[in-house]
């Protein structure tokens, strides 16, 4: 009986599961077709001659290592410091009292309405003038501060209890070392999940690298990807095959975290 | 030069406030401490959004174009800008997005959401890795898939509706479409993260109302529409909210999906800053519509908070 009951409800969730994966599964299964087959017809999922021509050409063509560097110099540079910053930040608006703290805290509130892509004319000359112009740091520095991490350890700060604090402060610990020794170590679930959000906010970010970065040596991954959609004539050989390689780090690293990221209560550092 | 020592000089009188002022001297540290923790965050902030809010709005009243002096020429970048059809034309097409893509996201990841959340369908772990793949690609890679699929001589799709008989779409060549197509990849991309915020949150609806309900002969649709329904209503404005804002700067995957074309008939908002501002160097201009995307923003922000706070008060 419960069987047939939830036969529709299976049927439904399953044709929209294959309609969310075909795009992905058309488009990995193409990346190994030979480059003449991408466009004879009639067209087929599954190639008839499995290659990895095109996975040759693009990693010869295109300086793989290179993105791949600089990408993940950005993304994990920006997570460490990302993941300390909204620490500090979180618990200075959970644990302390001030008006200035509240003043702060409507401020951080609002960047989340005003992202800086509304103003980038102003904020490029920013970076620029600060000397950040074609340099990595230029895509670090100015995307530490997020509002949701900061909000993600302000929830989870304030569900700790202030006896903890006190307790350690009578012991004689400063409120640097109550930090960095009790109430840091504390929050790593938190710092995990932010750090997972972070990485892949950075690695697939494409418009800070786009405006900031000249020199092609210094390319983001998904700026060089974009340099081969704006071509005239794509190569689609190469484009697909560059595309999965990209993606790549990515699926390892959800491989490895899946069920921090499936079970992560984002909602509570967004909701306040 | 008397300033100070005029300030000053209150300060020993009454006796009440010296107490609190020698209470909170015996940990001065507590002062200071959240000074320093918000100290990194204060100076990013202060560089990263209020120097280039401030600089913006200097800008939009003048020429500048990146290099030289600012020259101010008052509000003329304004007259020109409210004169300008191409700035209409984004704007405009950038609300119909916003419009379209808010229900189809919101719909699309709260039903696939209830799918998941319910006892009855199978197959639900799995199901619920698929529909997160998305987030993991980035917004470019995610319009070269959808460029390749829809392409209009050889994408599989415009193949299929050829081998059932049809004639393919246009869907680089025609606006309309082209905009469906933006549409559909956007809700694509979106689900996943949409997704988590209202599974989590159908979670934490209690068990017991739903029995109760069921007891009480209320059918499946009654109970969500009565019982989850309100109570994901904080869920419901977070979603919406960020939809709206994701939709108005809605950039890259544009850029790799067609490139806000046809032409320029699908060139949203952020798409025309960035070619006003760095294609044609011209900062002052795209500053000046920046600020308009600014206030539009606010505004949006303002009537959403508004309509949340009102919904509150009523229930």
């Amino acid at each position: 009986m419960k069987n047939l009951r939830g036969f529709p409800s299976t049927v439904i969730l399953w044709v929209l599961a294959a309609a969310y994966i075909f795009p992905t599964a058309w488009f990995v299964l193409s990346s190994f077709k030979p480059g003449f087959e991408l466009f004879s017809l009639p067209l087929t999922l599954f190639p008839e001659d499995w290659t990895v021509s095109g996975y040759a050409t693009a990693w010869d063509r295109f300086d793989f290592q290179k993105y791949f560097l600089n990408t993940t110099i950005v993304a994990v540079v920006t997570t460490v410091l990302t993941v300390f910053v909204s620490a500090m930040t979180g618990y200075a608006f959970a644990k302390y009292k001030a008006w200035w703290l509240k003043v702060f805290f409507i401020c951080i509130l609002a960047t989340t309405m005003l992202p800086t892509e509304v103003i980038m004319p102003s904020s490029f000359i920013v970076v620029r003038d600060l000397g950040m112009y074609d340099t990595l740091a230029g895509i670090i520095v100015p995307s530490i501060i997020t509002a949701t991490g900061i909000f993600m350890f302000r929830q989870y700060f304030s569900t700790v209890p202030d006896e903890l604090m006190e307790a350690a402060r009578i012991d004689g610990v400063g409120e640097f070392g109550l930090f960095l020794r009790i109430m840091l170590p504390l929050a790593k679930p938190i710092a995990v999940v932010l750090a997972i959000f972070s990485f892949q906010w950075r690695w697939n970010d494409y418009i800070w690298p786009l405006l900031i970065l000249r020199d092609p040596d210094r390319y983001t991954l998904q700026v060089a990807l974009r340099s081969i959609v704006g071509a005239d004539n794509i190569d689609w050989s190469v484009l697909l095959s560059a595309s999965v390689i990209s993606l790549i780090p990515m699926v390892v690293l959800f491989a490895i975290f899946q069920r921090q990221i499936m079970s992560a209560d984002i909602s509570s550092g967004l909701k306040d | 030069m008397s300033a100070p020592s005029t300030r000053m000089a209150p300060e020993p009188v009454p006796l009440a406030p010296t107490r609190i002022a020698a209470r909170r001297r015996a940990h001065p540290s507590r002062t200071y401490a959240p000074l320093a923790f918000i100290s990194v965050a204060v100076v990013l902030f202060a560089l990263f959004f209020v120097w280039p809010g401030a600089l913006g709005l200097i800008y939009s009243f003048s020429d500048y174009r990146g290099v030289g002096d600012v020259n101010f020429i008052g509000v003329e970048n304004y007259t020109e800008l409210f004169a300008d059809e191409e700035f209409y034309q984004s704007l405009g097409r950038t609300f119909i997005y916003t419009a379209l893509s808010v229900p189809a996201h919101y719909v699309v990841a709260l039903g696939i959401a209830m799918l998941l959340a319910s006892s009855l369908a199978k197959g639900k772990t799995s199901a619920r890795v698929i529909f997160f793949l998305p987030w993991l690609i980035s917004p470019i890679v995610a319009g070269v898939i959808w460029r390749w699929l829809f392409g209009e001589s050889f994408g599989v799709v415009n193949f299929l509706i050829r081998e059932l008989g049809g004639e393919g779409l246009r869907w680089q060549t025609d606006a309309t479409l082209a905009l469906i197509l933006i549409l559909i990849v956007g809700t694509w991309g979106s689900t996943a993260f949409n997704m988590l915020l209202f599974i989590a949150a159908i979670r934490n609806v209690p068990k017991s109302y739903l029995e109760a309900a069921e007891i009480d002969g209320a059918n499946a649709w009654v109970r969500f529409r009565r019982i989850q329904l309100p109570l994901l209503a904080p869920t419901s404005f977070m979603v919406i909210l960020l939809t709206t804002i994701g939709s108005m700067k809605e950039f890259a995957m544009i850029q790799a999906l067609n490139a806000g074309g046809p032409g320029t008939q699908n060139r949203l908002i952020v798409q025309y800053i960035y070619q006003t501002g760095f294609e044609r160097a011209d900062i002052g201009y795209a500053s000046a519509a920046s600020m308009v995307l600014m206030v539009i923003l606010i505004v949006i922000a303002v009537i959403q908070m508004r309509f949340q706070d009102s919904r509150r008060d009523l229930s």
